[in-house]
């Protein structure tokens, strides 16, 4: 995407996702809430880009994710920027890739394990992150992409 | 050493030094059994789920040192069935007890377990997860019918899927340059991920579908069972069933040092006729369990 001349409008403050591939671009919607998101998003998918081939985009005003909604997103879109606006100017910048660490924003899928049953906070280290396995911290099972289900 | 407080949730907690550490003093209980180190000491046995020779094996090595035990065996017993959480119960239990030893049947409890209690946990099993205290032992028992862990070749024999012993046991295993000789049905093959272990550490592994195949050149002969449960198809079971009981017809050209070992309970996977053979093993294994907890409520309690 040219920076002389936005495909997508600039926001005044909130949150622009970068390469997403173009693939995923809907799956980060979902997954961050954005299709109950009040302020203003917008979007264009299957954009060139060198890095991917095809991407996505998302800009969303006024909106600043967590630290657990980076994670989802890392966990969907490992190529994804993250940038923060603030009056129009890049603040931050982020290239998200995949944390070696995750607690609290994925369920494991073993059904009998104990973060599924009693009031504990799933923690998974990642022992892969190109084919994207998470071994449970508790039980040791490892959540694949097929399973991933977020909390 | 020092393993004062240390919990015991996984094999892998523990450093190689640290579990040869454990089987030293295991040998040293075995020489002397009684030995009223832990007197006024309290042992909590929480057993959400019943058990028969892991508790008692508990309850006779904390009985053994003199230590006191209290506890449930079935978790009908406790809180657990007023609806209270397994946090509430660990952190309750701590203020009434100097060590916690449990068995849950979900898996992860005893990890979840050792973050909120305020002393130290020993895991003695969780569901399909882990069961350290059972590799110990079966260590200890390699090691005493061996005289070294060093450069053995093992079999393992059955349910490799499932068994989570097999697991830990090759998990162990894996620090002594050992060779794994994996005999089991096709369905019930050793998961990628413990293979994968096995691999990074160079080691070698050969899978055969028969006990008689490998039974000739290996120095352990680890047994699990294979249940009727674990297959899909019934007729894929009747299929295999008799490939994996070991009858003393097999045993005759066995290596003069092969033990057999199982975890017990035995069903059928090991005809009767095998327990009267100098390679039955696995009961002098469930004996050394006793000694093995011994050392490590010894170790944890920083008695020794």
């Amino acid at each position: 995407m040219g920076k002389k001349e936005l495909v997508v409008s600039a926001i005044k403050n909130g949150t622009v996702i970068d390469h997403i591939p173009a693939d995923k671009l809907f799956q980060v919607v979902r997954t961050l809430g954005l299709t109950d998101c009040n302020t203003q998003v917008l979007m264009a998918n299957n954009l060139d880009s060198t890095k991917l081939g095809k991407k996505g985009i998302i800009k969303c005003q006024d909106v600043y994710l967590s630290q657990n909604e980076i994670n989802k997103l890392a966990l969907v879109a490992p190529s994804a920027t993250l940038i923060t606006i603030h009056e129009y100017e890049i603040t931050e910048k982020i290239n998200i890739g995949i944390p070696s660490h995750i607690e609290g924003t994925v369920k494991c899928y073993n059904p009998k394990c104990i973060t599924n049953v009693e009031n504990v906070i799933p923690k998974f280290d990642v022992i892969d992150k190109d084919d994207l396995k998470l071994q449970c911290c508790y039980c040791q099972k490892v959540t694949k992409k097929d399973t991933l289900t977020f909390l | 050493m020092n393993l004062k407080n240390r919990n015991l949730i996984s094999i892998s907690d523990y450093s190689k030094e640290e579990y040869m550490h454990i089987l030293k003093l295991a040998a040293e209980f075995e020489r002397q059994p009684v030995q009223n180190i832990a007197e006024g000491k309290v042992v909590a046995t929480l057993f959400f789920e019943p058990s028969t020779r892991t508790r008692l094996s508990f309850e006779s090595a904390a009985c053994r040192m003199g230590a006191k035990v209290i506890g449930f065996s079935d978790a009908s017993n406790s809180s657990t069935a007023k609806g209270e959480s397994l946090a509430d119960t660990i952190r309750t239990v701590s203020c009434y007890a100097d060590i916690i030893v449990m068995r849950h049947p979900l898996e992860g409890a005893a990890r979840v377990a050792s973050e909120v209690a305020t002393v130290p946990v020993i895991n003695a099993g969780d569901g399909a997860n882990q069961h350290p205290t059972q590799c110990m032992l079966d260590l200890y028992s390699i090691l005493t019918t061996q005289g070294t862990l060093d450069n053995l070749d093992i079999a393992l024999v059955g349910d490799l899927k499932y068994g989570r012993t097999v697991h830990s046991l090759v998990e162990a295993m894996c620090n002594f340059n050992t060779t794994f000789h994996l005999i089991s049905p096709e369905s019930l093959k050793l998961p990628s991920i413990v293979k994968m272990h096995i691999k990074k550490h160079n080691l070698k592994y050969y899978q055969y579908s028969e006990i008689p195949e490998a039974i000739n050149k290996v120095d352990i002969l680890y047994v699990t069972r294979v249940q009727r449960e674990r297959f899909l198809d019934i007729q894929d079971y009747e299929k295999v069933k008799n490939s994996y009981v070991l009858d003393r017809s097999m045993l005759t050209n066995v290596k003069s040092n092969m033990k057999i070992l199982h975890p017990l309970p035995r069903v059928n996977e090991i005809a009767t006729n095998v327990d009267s053979t100098e390679q039955a093993y696995y009961f002098q294994q469930a004996q050394n369990g006793v000694y093995v907890r011994q050392a490590l409520i010894a170790a944890i309690l920083g008695l020794k």
